[in-house]
């Protein structure tokens, strides 16, 4: 990876249909983020927003109807996404942190986090081949927990098992740090901290993202993105992009609520309240 | 759980489908097949046995032929008339590693057995086929006056100590196949610790089955005296054969006065074992006794630990851990016996069935009229990994005494869609995703294993779990 090579490189999500369970949630959303580039995505509860990022990231109960998903390398050569499993787009460089992470009790963070660097940093790694060696693995973990002000204990709990909100957003940062994605889905990485916490996550995010990473936050506030400035701030109503614009429209969104929004667009404000009518997954 | 032995190096386990071999060792002394008064003198005569043993055999083949199979647990399709009942592999003993015949030298090269002795091992008992050929002890053990050896020399040399205690814990009207064993039963470990001797290293056994249609019936006592430590390990694995085996053994272990013993088993049978073997363990005052129990292959296993816990203050502790895959039918459990009061007991058991195994928990807790203040919990967990397989759990409690405290509490689990995808999305393989969910499940009961046996239990899970996917 170097800082020359990712000029052009793009996720490039078009005419995304997504359904969960037969219900539709996703009708047609079109978003395009380059390497390098933060973009916001903001919208209320319901509206489709992590549906998108588990969509990217091919969680099997999401049901990509139609439409695409593609990574384009460089040199313009265009990965089919919605081909890949899950664990092949987290090689190809696709990151999502959960908005509510999973815990897997007796697997320590350190064990867990040490097989995933493995497998991302070496795409082509066989089941049962070595792991990173220990050692440098090891020394460049307990480097970026000091980065994130963690304690390196930490590392040895099992994962997410009994954490606290906080710790769990925690985690997922420290994860972001060490598998430095081409492209990061942050699905409310900021829900359930106080004000000094996300601002925290807030910095961290900025230093780790740098000019190598797109970066999609999806968030109900502004404060995330104090020092992440979004290129482009998008808004999800009813399961479709309705606008977009510049860090204004987070700070008008957060201020004043989707009501100019919702009445600019009836249609969508209407698949909004059809889908209130109907059972939506959590998170979705 | 607290314990004063350390866990040290131990045996060198190399490439688990390594074990899947045979090695051809002239079997010097095969009795024919099937069992009955003859077979069972012409096996007491070969081990030159004083009559008290001799007697001991025909009155338990007496029980063991007015007895009806269990009809509960699983299916056992044996034919009794049709098993090997006893062979001795070498005329004599080994005792130096040179003097071994190469045949057995090799099966044991392969599992590691040399290098064992390299690393200062408190000693090794490796049974091979029906007789321990090999054996060592290590000299500062003999100075403390411990005693560990097969237990067919302890008949001969350390009859009265024996005698106290052979049969009597777990008596051959206990139940067919403790009554099967104790009439043709051959090798296994005598390991008698004396007061306050603490042994800070494991001493361990292997047990090997390499003749087709061959029973295996060891027969392992362990007498800890008055505080006393001591942390056995035996390892079992077995060649796959295409017919039927049966391992049948006996392990009776006294922890006397604020004594203290482990007892540490992994077993991986081959998938055509029959494996139903009898253990109990008396702890006396204030002492303190733990199985922990890994049962992996086998075609069905019934296994079921106990401790009876005879004064107050005695403790027991069993750990247990089954992985049923297809075709395999593993019925494990434990039990405890509050005998007294102020005593007080725990057992965890997890289970993981997949590609159509039964893993299934049988535990009885009994509280006996007047153990006050007695306290025991039950912890069970099953995990299954797909629709084919299944997990049953079948807690016993029988409570005859008010002023006491049992808790049980029992959990069924699938691997979640959510924790693979979270794994995955952080590029694990599916299989490599699964295999890391059960090692979680089941670390609570590896880190309780000496290092190497938890790095063999790794590898065994990790084998089981290959081809679970996909």
């Amino acid at each position: 990876m170097t800082a020359t090579g990712t000029a052009g490189e793009q996720l490039v999500i078009k005419g995304l249909h997504v359904a969960v369970e037969g219900q539709e949630i996703l009708k047609g959303v079109d978003l395009t983020i380059g390497r390098g580039e933060i973009h916001a995505l903001m919208g209320p509860n319901g509206s489709g927003k992590s549906t998108l990022g588990y969509a990217i990231m091919g969680h099997p109960n999401y049901e990509v109807t139609a439409g695409s998903i593609e990574l384009v390398t460089a040199d313009g050569t265009r990965h089919d996404v919605l081909a890949m499993e899950p664990d092949e787009r987290a090689r190809v460089g696709i990151f999502l942190a959960f908005q509510r992470p999973m815990s897997i009790p007796g697997v320590r963070l350190a064990e867990f986090l040490r097989h995933s660097v493995t497998n991302v940093r070496n795409p082509d790694r066989k089941e049962g081949e070595e792991l990173m060696p220990m050692r440098e693995f090891r020394s460049e973990l307990k480097a970026k927990m000091g980065e994130l002000s963690m304690d390196s204990e930490f590392a040895k709990r099992y994962v997410n098992d009994g954490f606290s909100g906080g710790e769990m957003k925690r985690a997922e940062i420290l994860q972001l740090a060490m598998l430095r994605p081409k492209f990061a889905i942050l699905d409310e990485t900021d829900s359930g901290l106080d004000a000094d916490a996300v601002r925290l996550a807030s910095e961290s995010i900025a230093r780790i993202g740098g000019a190598e990473m797109g970066i999609l936050i999806i968030t109900h506030h502004e404060q995330l993105l104090e020092h992440n400035i979004p290129l482009r701030t998008h808004v999800m109503l009813g399961g479709r992009i309705v606008e977009s614009g510049g860090p204004e429209l987070a700070a008008e969104l957060h201020k004043k609520g989707y009501e100019r929004i919702r009445a600019t667009y009836p249609e969508a404000a209407a698949a909004e309240r059809a889908l209130e009518q109907t059972a939506v997954p959590v998170g979705a | 759980m607290p314990t004063a032995i350390e866990p040290s190096p131990t045996l060198a386990i190399g490439e688990i489908n390594k074990y899947d071999f045979r090695t051809d060792s002239p079997a010097v002394f095969k009795a024919r097949k099937g069992i009955d008064p003859e077979i069972v003198c012409q096996i007491s005569e070969m081990k030159r046995e004083p009559e008290w043993m001799r007697d001991f055999r025909l009155k338990s083949l007496e029980i063991f032929n007015s007895k009806p199979m269990p009809n509960w647990g699983g299916r056992i399709g044996v034919d009794f008339q049709d098993i090997y009942y006893y062979l001795k592999p070498a005329e004599q003993q080994g005792k130096t590693w040179e003097e071994v015949p190469d045949a057995i030298k090799q099966t044991f090269d392969r599992l590691g057995i040399p290098e064992a002795e390299r690393k200062f091992l408190a000693g090794v008992k490796a049974q091979f086929e029906s007789e321990v050929v090999y054996g060592s002890l290590q000299e500062d053990l003999a100075k403390k006056g411990v005693i560990f050896t097969d237990t067919d020399t302890a008949v001969r040399e350390h009859s009265d100590m024996l005698r106290e205690y052979f049969g009597k814990i777990i008596p051959p009207t206990d139940n067919k196949f403790a009554a099967l064993n104790s009439a043709v039963w051959s090798g296994g470990s005598f390991i008698y610790v004396p007061k306050g001797v603490s042994i800070e290293f494991p001493l361990q056994a292997y047990f090997r089955i390499n003749a087709e249609s061959m029973g295996q019936f060891e027969r392992t006592l362990i007498i800890v005296d008055e505080g006393a430590h001591v942390h056995y390990v035996e390892g079992c694995t077995a060649p796959m054969y295409s017919t039927e085996s049966l391992h049948s053994a006996v392990v009776e272990i006294v922890v006397k006065k604020h004594g203290r013993c482990r007892y540490t088993t992994i077993q991986n049978w081959a998938n055509n074992i029959y494996n139903l073997v009898t253990k109990r363990a008396m702890a006396y005052e204030g002492a303190l006794m733990e199985w922990i129990d890994g049962n992996l292959g086998s075609q069905l296993t019934m296994k079921y630990p106990a401790v009876y816990m005879m004064e107050p203050g005695a403790r027991g502790e069993i750990l247990s851990i089954a992985f049923a895959s297809a075709g395999q039918h593993q019925d494990a459990g434990a039990k405890l016996v509050h005998a007294a009061p102020h005593t007080s007991g725990r057992i965890v058991s997890k289970s993981i069935s997949k590609n159509g195994g039964r893993a299934s928990y049988r535990g009885l807790v009994k509280v006996e009229p007047g153990a006050r203040k007695s306290r025991s919990s039950v912890v069970c967990d099953a995990l299954i990994l797909d629709d084919k397989s299944r997990s049953d759990t079948y807690p016993y409690i029988e409570i005859e005494e008010q002023d006491v405290s049992i808790g049980h509490e029992a959990s069924v689990s699938k691997i979640g869609e959510e924790q693979l995808f979270y794994l995955m999305s952080r590029g694990l393989t599916e299989a490599e995703a699964s295999t890391m969910i059960v090692g979680g499940f089941i670390e609570p009961l590896v880190k309780e294993l000496p290092m190497e046996y938890a790095v063999e239990m790794n590898k065994l899970i990790q084998l089981q779990m290959e081809g679970s996917v996909g």
